[in-house]
C-alpha cells in the first residue's frame, strides 16, 4: 500500500542505528534516555580521579560508595514499583527506621535470635507496605495522602517503641550482616544487586509485574483486560514495604546503634533516582536500568562531593540541580517525538 | 438464540439510561445498533461487557442466565468489546497490548519471543499485518491503534465480538480490511454487534439494524429495505429534511492565506486562500498531514518555512494565544483530550478560551454559558453546572463549539467536528456551521468523512503524504473523485 503512515514505516524497516527528531533509536527501540544517563554515569567517573586526587578509585572509597548506595538502592526499587503504577511511596523512610528499631530491639530487648529479628523486621516493612497499598487501591485514595499519613504513623510508632536509641553492638551477629565484606564488596550491596536483578526478572518477565506498569498507563484498559488492578498496586507498595524493611535492618546492622529517627527523608532521595532513571510520576513509565544508573548518579555525585570537602548543605544544593537537569534533558528528547 | 437480553434497565442517579431493552441475536450474525449520542448503546454495551452492573433485567447466553460481575467474566464467557475511546497502555509494545492478561509462560517467566511470534500470527490471521508488534502504541498512527485494538479483541477468539464506531478513524483501506474481517467473522461463526454512526456501512455491513433512542429500542430495520434516512428520522424522533444545509454563494474578501507552509516529515508546501464566507474542507487519509497543517495555521506548531496572511496582512503565530487574538479559532480533533476539561462544570468550559483579565464576571460567565447552551441547543437544557464528561459526545462536541465561538473568531478553524457524533446532533452542528459562514465567518474543515468533506464545503482541499494534491469545486466534483486523489489513484 502507498498509504504506509511515515511513523510506521520507521518501525517495520528497524536499521541498526538511526536519529529521528533527537532521538537516538537501535533497532527502532529509542535508546536515548540510557545513552544520556550512561553518558553522566561515565563523564562522572571521569572526573573522578583528577578531582579527588585519585581517591576515588581507591578500594576504600569504592566500599564506601556501594554502603552508601545500598539502601537508596532497595529503596528506589521499591519505589520504581509505586510510581510505575502512578503511585509515590513517601512512607519508605519512615519504614527504614520502623524496621530498624524493631530488629535491633527485638535482639536487644526481646532476646530474639537475629534471624528472626531480621525476619520479622522485613515484615514489619511488607506490613506497612500492604497497608498502604490496600488503602490506595481499595478505598481509591490518593497515594500522596496515604503515605503521608503512613509517614507520621510509623515514625510515631517507631517513638512510641523508644524514644531513645538501641545500640546491638554488643551482638556480633547482628552488626555482621551489614559490615561484612568479600573481597571488599559489602554483602549488603550484594543483597541490593540480588534484589535488582529479582525486581527486574518480575517487572519484565512476569505478568504481575508487567501489571504493575499497565496500571500506571491505563488503568481501565488493565481492569478491562480482567486483570486485577487492586492486586497490583498492593503488590507495588508491598514490594516497596519489603525494600525499604530489608533497607531498614541492613542499615541497624551497618550502623549498630539504631536511632529512632533512622531513615528520616530517605524517600527524597528514592524518588529523585527513580525520576533521573527516566520514571514518570504520573506512572507507567520507567525501567530497572534506569533507576540503577539514577542511584548510581545520586551515589556519586555524594561521594565526589564529600571527597572534595564539599559542605553537605551544597550537596542538596547540587542534588537539586542535576535532579532538573536530567529531567529537562529527558523531557526534552522526548518532545521532539 | 445465543444472546438474549430481557428488559434490562440501568440508571445513573436519577437519569435513566436505559428503560427496559429486549433483544435477541444469533451467531453468525451481524447485529448493527444505531442510535443519537445518549440513547443508550454504550450503556448497554458495557453491560454486556461486565462493565458496568444492570439495575434489573437478565441477559442469557446460550440459554444459561448471563452474570457478569466485572469484564472479567464477560471475557470468560467468550464476550470480546472494542470501545470507542482507544484503551490500549501506550508505553506498552503492540504485542503486550495484545497479550494483556494471556501472555505466554515458560518455566513460570513471560517468554517474549513466543509472545511477538503469537502476535504477529494473530495480525497476519486477520489482515493487519503492516503493524509491528515491537513498535510502542504511542509511535503508531491512531489508526493502526484502532486496529490493534480491534485485534486484542480477537485473541481469545471470542464467540460474541462487540464493537463500538470501529470505523471512526479509519479510512481507505484500512476500512476495507475491517469490513473484510467482520464478514470474516460473521461466517466464522461469531456474533458481531457493530455500533456505529456511518449508517451507509451500517447498512451495507449488518443483517439487522437496530435503532435506540432514549433508552429504548425503537425500531428493528432489514437494511435490504432501510435507507439512511428512515434510521435517521427514527433516531431523531423527528423528521429530517436535508442533512446538510444549502451552499451560500457570495463570499468576501480573502481572510486567511497560506502560501508555501512547510513542516519537515508533516506537509510540504501547502498553499490556499479561504474568503470570508467560505468553506474550505480538507480531505485526506490519516497521516496525509491535515491536522498538522491546521495546528500549524493556528500557531501550535510552528512552520519550517511559508507564510501566513489573515487578511492581508502576514503574521507569524509563536503562540495560539497570538492566533486567537488575531480572530482564529481551533476547534482541535480530540474533545476529550484537548478540547474539554472533563472535570470541570460545562458552563466553565464554555468559558475557557475568553477568561481574561485580573476578575472574572460571575454574571458574564453564567449569561455566556446560558446564551450558548440556548444557541446550540446542547442537552440536557441546564446543564451549565454539570461536569463536562457527564455530557454525551455529540452534546461535548457542541460545547467545544460554543467555547470557540465565544471568542468572536473570523476564522473557525474545525478539525473533525463529527467525529462520533450522532447523525441528530450533526445536523444542528452543520446548520451552525452554515449560519457562521452565512454571517461571514471563514470556515476551514478538517473531516475524515467524505460525504461531509463534499457536502458541507465550497472547496476541497485534498491533501495527500503531505502534499496538497489538488483542489476541487465541491458542487463540481464527487466523492469518488476526491476519494482518488487522496489514495492517489488516477480519476477519468
Amino acid at each position: 500500500m502507498n498509504n504506509v503512515n511515515p511513523m510506521d514505516k520507521a518501525h517495520t524497516q528497524n536499521p541498526l542505528v538511526t536519529v529521528r527528531r533527537g532521538r537516538l533509536m537501535v533497532r527502532g527501540k529509542d535508546v536515548t534516555m540510557p545513552v544520556i544517563l550512561s553518558v553522566v554515569v561515565v563523564a562522572l567517573a571521569l572526573i573522578a580521579s583528577p578531582l579527588t586526587n585519585g581517591v576515588f578509585f581507591t578500594g576504600n572509597n569504592l566500599t564506601n560508595l556501594m554502603r552508601q548506595m545500598t539502601i537508596t538502592g532497595l529503596l528506589s526499587l521499591g519505589m520504581l514499583f509505586v510510581i510505575l503504577t502512578g503511585g509515590i511511596d513517601l512512607a519508605v523512610g519512615s519504614i527504614v527506621g520502623f524496621s530498624a528499631i524493631i530488629a535491633a530491639g527485638l535482639t536487644v530487648r526481646g532476646g530474639f535470635p537475629v534471624w528472626a529479628s531480621f525476619l520479622l523486621g522485613t515484615l514489619a516493612g511488607a506490613g506497612w507496605g500492604l497497608v498502604s497499598g490496600f488503602l490506595v487501591a481499595w478505598f481509591k485514595l490518593a497515594p500522596f495522602v496515604v503515605t503521608l499519613a503512613m509517614t507520621t504513623f510509623v515514625r510515631g510508632l517507631t517513638y512510641v517503641y523508644s524514644e531513645i536509641a538501641i545500640s546491638a553492638r554488643d551482638f556480633p551477629s547482628f552488626t555482621a550482616l551489614g559490615s561484612a565484606l568479600v573481597y571488599g564488596i559489602p554483602i549488603s550491596t550484594m543483597i541490593m544487586v540480588v534484589f535488582f536483578i529479582l525486581g527486574a526478572i518480575f517487572l519484565n518477565r512476569t505478568p504481575l509485574g508487567r501489571s504493575t506498569i499497565a496500571i500506571g498507563g491505563n488503568a481501565e484498559t488493565v481492569r478491562l483486560a480482567g486483570i486485577s488492578v487492586v492486586k497490583g498496586i498492593i503488590t507495588a507498595y508491598v514490594i516497596s514495604g519489603i525494600c525499604s524493611g530489608v533497607g531498614g535492618i541492613l542499615l541497624a546492622s551497618r550502623l549498630g546503634n539504631v536511632q529512632p529517627s533512622l531513615g528520616n527523608s530517605y524517600e527524597l532521595d528514592a524518588i529523585a533516582a527513580c525520576v533521573i532513571g527516566g520514571a514518570n510520576l504520573a506512572g507507567g513509565k520507567g525501567t530497572v536500568q534506569g533507576t540503577v544508573m539514577g542511584v548510581l548518579i545520586l551515589a556519586v555525585m555524594n561521594n565526589l562531593l564529600s571527597l572534595r570537602n564539599v559542605e553537605p548543605y551544597w550537596q542538596w544544593v547540587f542534588k537539586g540541580v542535576i535532579i532538573v537537569a536530567v529531567v529537562l534533558l529527558h523531557t526534552r528528547s522526548q518532545k521532539r517525538g | 438464540m445465543s444472546l438474549v437480553f430481557h428488559d434490562v434497565r440501568k440508571s445513573y442517579g436519577s437519569t435513566e439510561v436505559l428503560r427496559g431493552v429486549s433483544l435477541q441475536a444469533a451467531y453468525g450474525e451481524v447485529v448493527a445498533i444505531v442510535g443519537a449520542n445518549g440513547a443508550g448503546k454504550s450503556t448497554l454495551i458495557k453491560i454486556l461487557a461486565g462493565a458496568v452492573p444492570k439495575d434489573s433485567g437478565s441477559l442469557e447466553l446460550d440459554g444459561q442466565p448471563l452474570d457478569l460481575k466485572e469484564p472479567r467474566d464477560a471475557i470468560r464467557q467468550g464476550i470480546c468489546t472494542v470501545y470507542q475511546e482507544l484503551s490500549l497502555v501506550l508505553e506498552l509494545s503492540v504485542a503486550e497490548n495484545l497479550l494483556l492478561g494471556v501472555l505466554p509462560m515458560r518455566r513460570g517467566l513471560i517468554d517474549w519471543g513466543a509472545a511477538h511470534a503469537r502476535a504477529k500470527e494473530i495480525l497476519a490471521s486477520i489482515g493487519f499485518d503492516t503493524i509491528d508488534t515491537q513498535a510502542k502504541i504511542h509511535d503508531l498512527s491512531i489508526a493502526k491503534q484502532q486496529m490493534v485494538e480491534i485485534a486484542k479483541a480477537l485473541v481469545s477468539k471470542p464467540k460474541i465480538l462487540v464493537l463500538d464506531e470501529p470505523s471512526a478513524v479509519l479510512s481507505g483501506s484500512d476500512l476495507e480490511s475491517l469490513y473484510a474481517l467482520v464478514g470474516q467473522l460473521r461466517d466464522q461463526g461469531t456474533l458481531v454487534v457493530y455500533v456505529s454512526h456511518r449508517l451507509k456501512e451500517v447498512l451495507e455491513l449488518a443483517d439487522r439494524v437496530v435503532v435506540m433512542k432514549d433508552g429504548f429500542f425503537v425500531a428493528e430495520l432489514d437494511p435490504k429495505e432501510a435507507t439512511e434516512n428512515d434510521i435517521i428520522t427514527l433516531m431523531a424522533g423527528r423528521q429530517i429534511e436535508a442533512i446538510y444545509p444549502d451552499r451560500r454563494e457570495r463570499f468576501g474578501e480573502p481572510a486567511l492565506a497560506v502560501d508555501g507552509l512547510s513542516r519537515d516529515g508533516e506537509f510540504e508546501n501547502v498553499s490556499f486562500q479561504l474568503r470570508a464566507g467560505e468553506i474550505l474542507s480538507v480531505f485526506g487519509l490519516v497521516g496525509s498531514g491535515r491536522s498538522e497543517l491546521v495546528e500549524t495555521i493556528f500557531g501550535a506548531r510552528r512552520p519550517h518555512s511559508g507564510s501566513i496572511a489573515v487578511r492581508g496582512a502576514a503574521k507569524h503565530f509563536t503562540m495560539p494565544a497570538k492566533a486567537i487574538k488575531t480572530g482564529l479559532a481551533l476547534v482541535t480533533e480530540n474533545r476529550q483530550r484537548t478540547g474539554l476539561v472533563l472535570g470541570l462544570k460545562v458552563g466553565e468550559n464554555i468559558n475557557l478560551a475568553t477568561m481574561r483579565g485580573p476578575f472574572l464576571s460571575m454574571a458574564k460567565r453564567r449569561s455566556n454559558a446560558e446564551q450558548m447552551i440556548t444557541e446550540l441547543s446542547i442537552k440536557p437544557q441546564h446543564c451549565s453546572n454539570m461536569e463536562a464528561w457527564q455530557l454525551s459526545g455529540g452534546n461535548q462536541q457542541k460545547v467545544v463549539l460554543s467555547k470557540w465561538l465565544l471568542t468572536n473568531p473570523s476564522i473557525l478553524i474545525l478539525d473533525e467536528p463529527t467525529r462520533g457524533v450522532d447523525m441528530a446532533t450533526r445536523v444542528d452542528i452543520y446548520q451552525k456551521i452554515n449560519e457562521l459562514a452565512v454571517a461571514g465567518l471563514s470556515i476551514l474543515m478538517v473531516s475524515s468523512d467524505l460525504t461531509e468533506a463534499v457536502s458541507m464545503a465550497d472547496r476541497v482541499l485534498v491533501m495527500r503524504h503531505g502534499q496538497v494534491v489538488k483542489v476541487l469545486d465541491a458542487a463540481q466534483t464527487s466523492e469518488d473523485e476526491v476519494l482518488a486523489y487522496a489514495i492517489g489513484g488516477h480519476y477519468e
